[in-house]
């Protein structure tokens, strides 16, 4: 028998891997990476309290426009990734000084 | 008791942690790379388990789909020969790291143990896809209307950025 619990600990487990990433890399790459295993983590709860707690499909409909905004951020990020390297050739972000406004 | 279910969600667990670990540790980011996806791929398997399955296959066709080959080919592209400096903070602010993160979940973890909340029993009827479709059509058309302009201003944005370096370095 899964329980709500088992999935939450699941989604915080991935939480700490994800927060884990973002405070000890510096590729531009990995913290992509980090980014997109943190909004999978949040987007486990939405439909695990949306199947336990709740009799419509609310928080499925907040994953597909979770996944939708996602999916937005991870090619414009991509992109200036790839900007960055051109001018760069590099994506270490503590070299990136440059990108400040 | 032991059911097919519960093996399910072990090795989808396994799949899903094993390659967000694998995604940050690999020694080769192209390896990161397919970990990533094969993270994104247990999460998906998650969400049939919750019986979500249009959730699950929209999760493959974005996140497997779309977003992990985008992200191979970013990784294929900005790989660069020499080797990258500073990709670790050191064993020591890693080990700081490790442990801050590992208080964290272990709290939350604790937390959840103790809320009460695995006694929760499942929704007698999962929401089907029908709802999905009511909500979308119904009270979140909006959202839709404006998600759809958020993602034509991101390829828009994309695209600039591609236009503004090449002028740039013409």
């Amino acid at each position: 028998m899964i329980t709500l619990s088992d999935y939450l600990v699941v989604s915080v487990v991935l939480l700490g891997v994800g927060v884990y990433g973002l405070v000890t890399k510096r590729n531009a790459m990995r913290l992509v990476f980090s980014v997109e295993i943190l909004i999978n983590a949040a987007n486990i709860n939405f439909v695990a309290f949306n199947r336990f707690l709740w009799p419509t499909a609310l928080g499925q409909t907040a994953v597909l426009f979770s996944i939708a905004l996602a999916a937005a951020e991870a090619s414009v990020i991509l992109a200036i990734v790839v900007v960055a390297y051109r001018i760069h050739d590099d994506v270490d972000v503590g070299e990136l000084k440059n990108l400040r406004g | 008791m032991v059911d097919a279910s519960d093996v399910a969600f072990a090795a989808m667990t396994v799949v899903a942690v094993g390659g967000a670990v694998a995604a940050l540790e690999a020694k080769e980011i192209v390896y990161g790379a397919v970990g990533l996806a094969a993270s994104f791929a247990g999460v998906a398997s998650l969400f049939f388990l919750l019986d979500s399955p249009f959730v699950a296959v929209f999760q493959i066709t974005v996140y497997v789909g779309a977003v992990a080959v985008l992200v191979l080919f970013t990784v294929m592209l900005v790989r660069s020969e020499r080797k990258w400096f500073g990709d670790s903070p050191g064993i020591l602010g890693q080990a700081a790291a490790v442990v801050t993160v590992g208080a964290l979940v272990l709290s939350l973890v604790l937390t959840f143990s103790q809320s009460g909340l695995s006694a929760v029993g499942e929704q007698a009827v999962a929401p089907s896809f029908v709802d999905i479709g009511q909500l979308l059509a119904g009270p979140y058309a909006p959202v839709l209307e404006v998600l759809a302009l958020v993602l034509a201003a991101s390829v828009l944005s994309a695209l600039t950025l591609a236009k503004v370096e090449r002028e740039e370095t013409a």
